[in-house]
């Protein structure tokens, strides 16, 4: 999940006996699995939820290039190179989609690029693992963006208009990314020994951060309780964990590769794998900054931003020149 | 004064002769540049062959409290359907 951990109102779902009228109705449309636009009156604490959320997760697509921009320039073979370049390109749009969503909100887009580099939002821990050998970018796209759509599917659902079809769109586009990192792991896991070691090693690597991506569980979550009621969050995240590991066991068989967790087994009577919880002290860590590359990720984006100054400026006072003479010409 | 570049909306026309259809918004300082980003960020795979670009803040919207007034008139008129009206079937297909 690109989105973790958002905060809602943090009182749970509101009784139905405490809202006042218009909450009520609002609340009646969301049931009624109508979309709500952004010029509808909708409750303060929604708005806000919904802009720390897609905020986030708009952040996360902008700074989910990082990891594998790193490997656009290696990439074994001129066609790999096209396939990755098209992939990170698409994560921009994705996160140019979702920041729009955000803007019909009420919230500028530098206010959220601010927000980003000084902290006070966040973007999916799973960026701030590295990719180091070349069989990462196949873990990346299997594994990260096969999370990702777990995720994303069920939002294409979400009660807000513009939030919906960004998600629409992004679900067209995402499941390119997916097959293309399985099609790097085919490749790898049928290669050479030290090339099925490689794919392993990712495996092994980006495993349970995949998971943590999900969030820990928030069964007891009164954020997630409200998000929910508002189908600002459609499924919990231990429900959308453990689809994906079942969906991901028998294709990792598939591969000939080897799910880094002992414990993992079919479980008859539940009917899904049984499986260990990654360590959440890390998760937490990451979260805080303390991961492997928090500081590299932000420090490449504050030097994006700082660097792109004097093009953001010229060019819109090349565009006011423009419009002046323009008008005086008239 | 901000220099946050103006917000556009952007329509298309795909493919096989339907009108332009708003797909999104994005962020540039001039319609040649919005045009240009519209190009990138929302025909990637083909989907468009006509571009239109509209400043935000050219647009005018209807507001949703407006809806009744708006569009409660057009409720009481069936008769604009062609459903309304029985025609026998030996008048042929009509």
């Amino acid at each position: 999940m690109y989105a973790q951990m958002v905060q809602s109102t943090g009182r749970g779902m509101k009784p139905r006996a405490e809202m006042t009228e218009e909450e009520a109705r609002f609340q009646d449309r969301i049931d009624a699995g109508e979309k709500i636009e952004p010029k509808d009156w909708m409750p303060e604490g929604y708005r806000k939820t919904l802009i720390r959320q897609i905020g986030q997760h708009a952040h996360s697509e902008i700074v989910g290039q990082l990891p594998e921009g790193n490997w656009i320039t290696r990439a074994p073979t001129l066609e790999r190179k096209a396939i990755l370049l098209a992939k990170v390109q698409d994560e921009a749009g994705h996160g140019l989609y979702l920041y729009c969503a955000a803007e019909t909100l009420g919230v500028s887009r530098d206010e959220l690029t601010q927000d980003l580099l000084s902290g006070r939002m966040k973007y999916s821990s799973i960026f701030n693992y590295p990719t180091l050998t070349w069989a990462d970018m196949g873990a990346v796209g299997w594994l990260v963006d096969g999370a990702a759509i777990m995720n994303q599917v069920p939002l294409q659902r979400t009660s807000f208009g513009p939030y919906s079809r960004a998600m629409i769109r992004i679900c067209k586009e995402e499941s390119f990314h997916q097959r293309q990192g399985y099609d790097i792991m085919m490749k790898m896991a049928k290669g050479t020994p030290e090339q099925k070691r490689m794919a392993q090693d990712a495996l092994n690597r980006f495993w349970y951060p995949s998971l943590m991506m999900f969030g820990p569980s928030d069964a007891d979550s009164v954020h997630s309780a409200q998000s929910m009621a508002w189908k600002i969050k459609i499924n919990t995240n231990d429900e959308l964990r453990q689809k994906f590991v079942d969906q991901t066991v028998p294709q990792a068989e598939l591969l000939g590769l080897t799910v880094p967790d002992p414990e993992l087994k079919w479980n008859e009577a539940r009917g899904h794998h049984d499986f260990s919880q990654p360590d959440w002290s890390e998760f937490f860590a990451v979260i805080q900054g303390d991961g492997p590359c928090n500081s590299e990720r932000m420090e490449a984006r504050r030097k994006a931003w700082d660097d792109g100054a004097w093009v953001r400026e010229g060019l819109m006072a090349h565009a006011r020149k423009k419009a002046a003479r323009k008008l005086a010409a008239e | 004064m901000s220099n946050e570049w103006p917000l556009w909306e952007v329509f298309i026309r795909g493919q096989h002769g339907i009108s332009h259809r708003h797909v999104g918004s994005l962020h540039a300082p001039d319609a040649e540049m919005a045009m240009k980003n519209a190009r990138d960020v929302y025909t990637r795979r083909n989907e468009g062959v006509s571009i239109w670009v509209v400043e935000a803040r050219h647009i005018a919207a209807s507001s949703p409290s407006d809806k009744g007034p708006l569009y409660e008139p057009s409720q009481s008129k069936v008769y604009r359907h062609p459903s309304f009206f029985d025609i026998p079937d030996e008048a042929g297909h009509m």
